[in-house]
């Protein structure tokens, strides 16, 4: 796969621009950066601002959501995260969280957040309800890079997090392909 | 001034909750596309928004480049007593814009 190969070039290429001048004396039997060493070092920073390994994604994704938990436990359940499974268009995206909750002082929604797991940033939005709020649910659009999850975490009064999770396949990239 | 579509309901029962939704025209630029030199947009995006209701927030977002352009958010709100509804967006470069509207509450 293209990726993996990304690393050894990239390693092959910091050593060799360390010691521009001294790089034929130091090593011999290398060749000089050639063309197509300095072509596949630009396709790898290119592609690596966009697409990034899988495992290091979802971690990040984890990360961000344990972030905004700060450190509590968030549960599957309670929330409802709803998205097309097949989008056409990823630069409109509509998405709709909400969760059942009286949504009384004593008992309500603090805040629903949600994540998604390969856009270039994490965050997508974060909201903040009160008992005013009558019922805890937002609907918005939003932008996705590729097909992924996303994750709607809420936050309850009681400190509780609880989230959903939706995978969405999406046909057109935003930002990527074609216009914002 | 930026346009926004604000819809909300004229008349409302006191007690009732009621859906807000609400447009504003903002392109969001995320800050990773480039622009027809090649040279990247840098990041133009609303951040946050908030809600109040006769003078006390009831709703707010933060946003991020991954909400689409125009940003549109539908929420709902208690019908307590007659007054006004003020949105606010703020955002990079400065951005800041408030609508008022008011609602009556029988």
């Amino acid at each position: 796969m293209k990726l993996s190969m990304k690393l050894p070039l990239e390693r092959r290429a910091n050593s060799l621009e360390s010691s521009p001048t001294s790089s034929r004396e130091n090593h011999p039997a290398s060749p000089a950066p050639g063309r197509r060493d300095v072509l596949a070092l630009g396709v790898g920073l290119a592609g690596a601002a966009f697409v990034r390994p899988a495992a290091a994604q979802a971690d990040e994704l984890t990360a961000a959501v344990a972030a905004h938990a700060g450190g509590a436990a968030v549960r599957p359940g309670r929330v409802k995260l709803e998205v097309a499974k097949l989008v056409d268009n990823g630069n409109v995206v509509p998405v709709s969280v909400s969760v059942d909750s009286p949504m009384t002082a004593a008992d309500h929604v603090t805040s629903i957040a949600i994540f998604n797991e390969k856009n270039p940033q994490r965050d997508i939005a974060k909201f903040a309800f009160g008992p005013r709020s009558g019922k805890a649910s937002v609907s918005t659009r939003i932008r996705l890079a590729t097909s992924q999850k996303l994750v709607a975490v809420a936050r309850l009064s009681d400190g509780s997090y609880w989230s959903d999770t939706a995978d969405v396949i999406v046909v057109l990239a935003a930002c990527i392909d074609g216009e914002a | 001034m930026a346009r926004t579509l604000l819809t909300i309901p004229k008349t409302a029962q006191r007690g009732e909750v009621i859906e807000i939704r609400t447009l504003i025209a903002h392109k969001m630029d995320p800050g990773y596309l480039p622009d027809s030199q090649g040279q990247r947009i840098p990041r133009d995006i609303i951040q946050r928004f908030a809600c109040r209701y006769n003078g006390e927030q009831v709703f707010s977002a933060e946003l991020f480049p991954a909400v689409s352009a125009n940003p549109y958010l539908v929420f709902y709100l208690v019908a307590a007593e007659s007054g006004t509804l003020e949105f606010e967006w703020q955002g990079d470069n400065g951005f800041t814009q408030t609508e008022r509207v008011p609602i009556t509450v029988t």
